[in-house]
């Protein structure tokens, strides 16, 4: 096999018409998965029985003349935190292994509905917390492009899924990044919708005022089919947007398009040179498409890190209270019931998770609320502001997606502040609930992929759906 | 000092758990006394992933608390978390309010003193839990199972501002609340079966201070009658420290119904921190115009003022209004057989009076009694206009509470009807006047003590003769013209 | 600036946690949350008395449901993933202390 991936776009047109059977389609993709998956270790469980005897139902439907969805026959591969009943959810924790959820998350019965063919649930960091997956109590994911480097995270298992052929959608999480920084890295596109877009009924929480759920693909046209099945209101979830979402339409024309590139987030130290000049090539290449071009300041995006780092782990902190060895998981006895919570959480919770749950629960306790969670969650009001500012003068906004390409498994663990910098260009869009995803735009100095971050503002997805499609047409073989 | 020289200030915490067909954040059903963990989902069971949505029916009875109890509705109130862990809790936090409750700054009126209410808010309650050996007490139990069933029921928490002073003003705070939130139909409000839980903060401090002693919260008071008891108790317990050099601790304390004590509870290691914070997964809720005019529409109207208007259309007593008032359905009923035709007073007088008795008596409801407004009317009615007797009446009224029988119908079958007929009870005084000719010298020779004595005797023997069926007025009338 | 984490912080933080430390993540637990902590200086550092705060990123309010059942979830199902059931509820260790 050579060439592009197939694309789901394209799978759904020949399983949907007849010319080819939805059962083929997922017996190529385990093959695809048994031969690989040993080395990228990209799947906490691969689903085969389940995903062919859906694949069999979508093909007797067709045969009975009955049209099974946009994503007829389309392999699909689900973050281990997204709920699917009887099917074992542990969100890479040993506290939650094993466990099999009695109901589905709705963005998984919107792709079921629509014919999609869950196929594997994919590994994380723990409890969705890292940038690396290597914090996976199941071991890390290795990069499909260079085994020896990470996948990203916290999604590094869907990502990695998508660029390894597992599946040519994959659904993640990203509260601060965790969904476009290990797309940047594994060259696929990423998208991070705008929050309240995409229902969280069934995502297992990390932090709930900025998680959200969206698709990974190898085009932009395919990551466009994926959130069109999953977006839209759920009466589950009360965070979820009334109104029907603006249809994402077609096109790539970005003539007059007013595009600025953010300074504080692609001008910073960090930044490698490799992926700073990808900006500004992308930025070259969107400007011979007919759009402007210009640099633009979105000042408080400054104190995007330190904000999260302080309204994350505190919401984190309180949705992984419930893991306490009672109704489900993981139980160390004890004594008393204290300590059997106690121990049981010691003995079931990674170190970076109880890094965060004591960071979260020290900024929210008593003296310390105003100055750090009350504090912070006024930064958030002021990154909204600016950049309400910046859209008055531009349509999307651009800046890398991950400041370098895949680093080497373990170069960052010895230090969790190196490892938060990963995420200083997608935090400000989660901490604004606006939209933002990566599209691979070349490769950098190690020649590993390289993505460019496209943001727009809350609901802006079909402008930032048309920049993105220019730049994929635009982007470097 | 003596008890009397110290002053009593208390508060009052009610939690009240609402009528709702459905829980707080989800659909599963609000029930008492179903199986264990079976009205559990995974919103209320807290699994990972759940979500809360809010039941528009408990804003609306939170609205209702609103009107009911003059308070401030503010624009916007929101929902926090209060973390703690104990196992009862699934998410190891309850979604409650914290500094933007529902409802602010109201008041209610006890024997017209204005009661201050600091809050009413919206909250979960939690699961329950038994304890197993030890003899079913926390404290010696081996371990504890967890039922969920109700977890996640929405529970308002009404507090008091501390302006009670004694256990009678407590208690009638809690009557007054009870009464009002059943008519406004938020809550069936039964403390023995903990679908209304009282705490009090009581404190003391010499007379005439104004600062506040320390309090001691006081829990498990299962009636009104233990309340008073427990505040009782409560009260000469801080007043017996307090003379004898101690201090009385800030704590909670457990009473004791059988000993008549309240004793201090294990003490926490520390007091809690509960990190209160927005609760990111619901958002505000902003109380419109029409959701206020639909609660305050579903009233209807308050004791308070159901009383005023009995007392001032009936002439009936105020101690009389209130029993109508307070005892579930009385009131309507009254009002419905006064719709029928009786007057007020007669109706209240037999509904305080031989209905309530039976009711005490028997344990049953009004609900379930074959006494209907209209054959309690139409017991009136017999007796006003002279067809029966007020001693007859009551037999029949007791017969019409246990058979399903009309008035009308028991005075035909047994032959009740009381007898007017001048003619007919002419001729019976004259007949019993006959048979006592030396009553009637007695009498006419006598002094007022032995006149009245005598004519006591008289009137007596002509009850007897017309089986009481005679009109005791005119009775009285003829006896006196042939005596005088 | 506020003092920077302490170790008795850290325990007393683990407590409220429920999370049972070793001596030596006490040790690094503590140099690390005030290494994070530290970092958030630049906020600490601005005056923010008149900007409100954002706690939800969107413009909703009075999401409500109606009063009306939906079905539970099936009792054996559920305690299947129980870690000990016994009477069908949830069987914990005994409880010290009352609830708060």
């Amino acid at each position: 096999m050579s060439g592009a991936p197939e694309t789901a776009l394209d799978i759904a047109a020949s399983v949907r018409s007849g010319e080819r059977s939805a059962r083929s389609v997922v017996d190529d993709h385990l093959a695809t998965i048994a031969a690989r998956d040993g080395e990228i270790h990209a799947c906490n469980a691969v689903l085969d029985d389940q995903a062919r005897a859906a694949a069999d139902a979508i093909d007797a439907a067709v045969a009975r003349g009955e049209d099974p969805g946009p994503l007829a026959g389309v392999p699909v591969a689900l973050k281990d935190n997204l709920c699917t009943r009887g099917i074992p959810t542990t969100c890479s924790s040993r506290i939650l292994e094993g466990w099999l959820p009695p109901y589905t998350a709705t963005v998984v019965q919107r792709v079921t509905d629509a014919g999609g063919i869950p196929i594997a649930k994919t590994n994380l960091d723990e409890f969705a917390m890292g940038s690396s997956t290597e914090n996976s109590a199941f071991g890390v994911t290795r990069n499909p492009r260079d085994l020896t480097r990470v996948s990203g995270g916290s999604s590094g298992g869907s990502a990695a899924a998508v660029a390894a052929g597992y599946a040519p959608l994959a659904l993640g999480s990203d509260t601060g990044g965790s969904i476009r920084q290990p797309a940047a890295l594994c060259g696929v596109v990423g998208v991070k919708p705008t929050y309240g877009l995409v229902s969280r009924y069934g995502l297992i929480a990390f932090a709930s005022s900025l998680d959200q759920i969206g698709p990974f693909a190898n085009t932009v046209d395919d990551a466009a089919l994926m959130l069109e099945t999953i977006w839209g209101h759920d009466p589950m979830d009360s965070t979820s947007i009334t109104g029907a979402p603006a249809p994402l339409a077609g096109g790539a024309d970005v003539a007059g398009l007013r595009i600025g590139i953010v300074e504080e987030l692609t001008d910073v130290e960090g930044i490698a040179p490799e992926v700073r000049a990808a900006v500004g090539r992308a930025a070259s290449a969107l400007e011979a498409a007919g759009a402007t071009v210009d640099r633009v300041s979105v000042p408080s995006c400054t104190y995007g890190l330190s904000a999260y780092y302080l309204i994350a782990p505190a919401e984190a902190s309180s949705n992984l209270a419930r893991y306490d060895g009672v109704r489900y998981g993981l139980r160390v006895d004890g004594e008393d019931v204290a300590d059997m919570n106690a121990r049981t959480r010691a003995a079931g919770f990674g170190p970076e998770v109880k890094r965060r749950i004591m960071l979260g629960t020290y900024a929210l306790s008593a003296g310390y609320y105003d100055a750090y969670y009350g504090k912070a969650q006024k930064v958030r009001t002021l990154i909204i502001r600016d950049f309400a500012a910046a859209y008055e003068r531009f349509d999307v906004l651009l800046s890398p997606t991950a400041p370098t390409e895949a680093f080497p498994i373990g170069e960052k663990t010895a230090d969790p502040l190196a490892m938060y910098l990963s995420d200083v260009c997608t935090i400000p869009t989660n901490l604004a609930g606006h939209a933002a995803m990566t599209v691979p735009f070349g490769v950098g100095g190690e020649g590993l992929p390289v993505g460019v971050q496209v943001l727009a503002p809350a609901l802006g997805e079909p402008v930032m759906f048309r920049a993105a499609r220019a730049l994929e047409a635009a982007a470097p073989r | 000092m003596s008890e009397a020289e110290y002053e009593a200030v208390m508060g009052l915490e009610v939690h009240v758990e609402l009528a709702t067909a459905t829980k707080l954040f989800c659909g599963c059903v609000n029930e008492f006394g179903s199986e264990p963990n079976t009205n559990i989902c995974p919103v209320c069971l807290g699994l990972p992933g759940s979500l809360p949505v809010l039941n528009e029916k408990v804003v609306e009875f939170a609205l209702r608390i609103g009107e009911a109890f003059h308070f401030d509705v503010p624009e916007r109130s929101i929902f926090h978390r209060k973390n703690y862990f104990y196992p009862d809790m699934p998410k190891d936090f309850q979604t409650s309010q914290y500094d933007s409750p529902i409802c602010a700054d109201g008041y209610l009126e006890v024997d017209g003193v204005r009661i201050g209410i600091e809050r009413a808010h919206m909250e979960e309650d939690t699961g329950k839990t038994t304890h197993v050996g030890g003899g079913g007490r926390i404290h010696d139990a081996d371990h504890s199972n967890v039922d969920y069933n109700r977890a996640g029921v929405p529970l308002m928490e009404i507090v008091s501002r501390p302006e009670m002073h004694t256990a009678e003003q407590a208690k009638g705070y809690v009557s007054e609340l009870r009464g009002i939130l059943e008519a406004i139909g938020v809550s069936d409000v039964k403390m023995e079966e903990g679908s209304m839980r009282v705490d009090a903060n009581v404190s003391i401090r010499p007379v005439g201070s104004d600062t506040l002693g320390t309090r001691a919260e006081i829990k498990n008071m299962n009636s009104l009658r233990s309340l008073g008891r427990a505040i009782e108790y409560e009260i000469s317990r801080q007043v017996e420290l307090v003379e004898s050099g101690g201090r009385v601790v800030q704590e909670t304390r457990h009473w004791d119904e059988s000993a008549g004590i309240t004793h201090g509870m294990r003490s926490k290691e520390g007091s809690e921190d509960y990190r209160y914070f927005p609760e990111p997964d619901l958002v505000p809720v902003a109380p419109t115009d029409a959701m206020r005019a639909t609660a305050r529409a579903a009233i209807g109207e308050l004791p308070a003022a159901r009383r005023e208007r009995m007392v001032a259309q009936w002439g009936i007593s105020e101690t009389d209004a209130r029993t109508l008032v307070e005892s579930p359905g009385l009131a309507e009923f009254a009002d419905a057989t006064v719709a029928a035709g009786a007057p007020g007073k007669d109706v209240t007088n037999w509904l305080s009076g031989e209905v309530l008795a039976y009711l005490n008596e028997t344990g049953l409801s009004l609900a379930v009694l074959p006494l209907t407004p209209g054959k309690l009317a139409e017991l009136c009615t017999l007796v006003s206009d002279g067809t029966l007797s007020r001693n007859l009446a009551k037999d029949v009224l007791g017969e019409c509470l246990r058979e399903p029988k009309d008035p009308k119908a028991v005075v035909a079958e047994r032959g009740l009807a009381q007898v007017n007929d001048e003619g007919e009870l002419g001729a019976l005084v004259d007949a019993v006047l006959a048979g006592n000719a030396e009553t009637i010298e007695e009498y006419r020779n006598g002094d007022d003590k032995l006149r009245k004595k005598k004519r006591g005797f008289l009137m007596g023997e002509v009850m007897k003769a017309s089986k009481g069926s005679g009109n005791p007025q005119v009775l009285n009338r003829l006896l006196d013209e042939r005596l005088n | 600036m506020a003092d920077p984490i302490s170790r008795a912080d850290v325990e007393h933080v683990a407590k409220l946690s429920r999370l049972a430390l070793t001596e030596d993540e006490v040790e690094h637990l503590t140099r690390e949350l005030a290494g994070i902590l530290g970092h958030a200086a630049d906020i600490e550092a601005l005056d923010l008395d008149d900007v409100p705060a954002t706690a939800h990123p969107l413009p909703l309010v009075n999401v409500l449901r109606e009063d009306e059942v939906r079905p539970s979830l099936d009792r054996a199902e559920v305690l299947a993933q129980a870690p000990l059931a016994e009477d069908d509820r949830f069987r914990v260790p005994r409880i010290l202390g009352e609830a708060p």
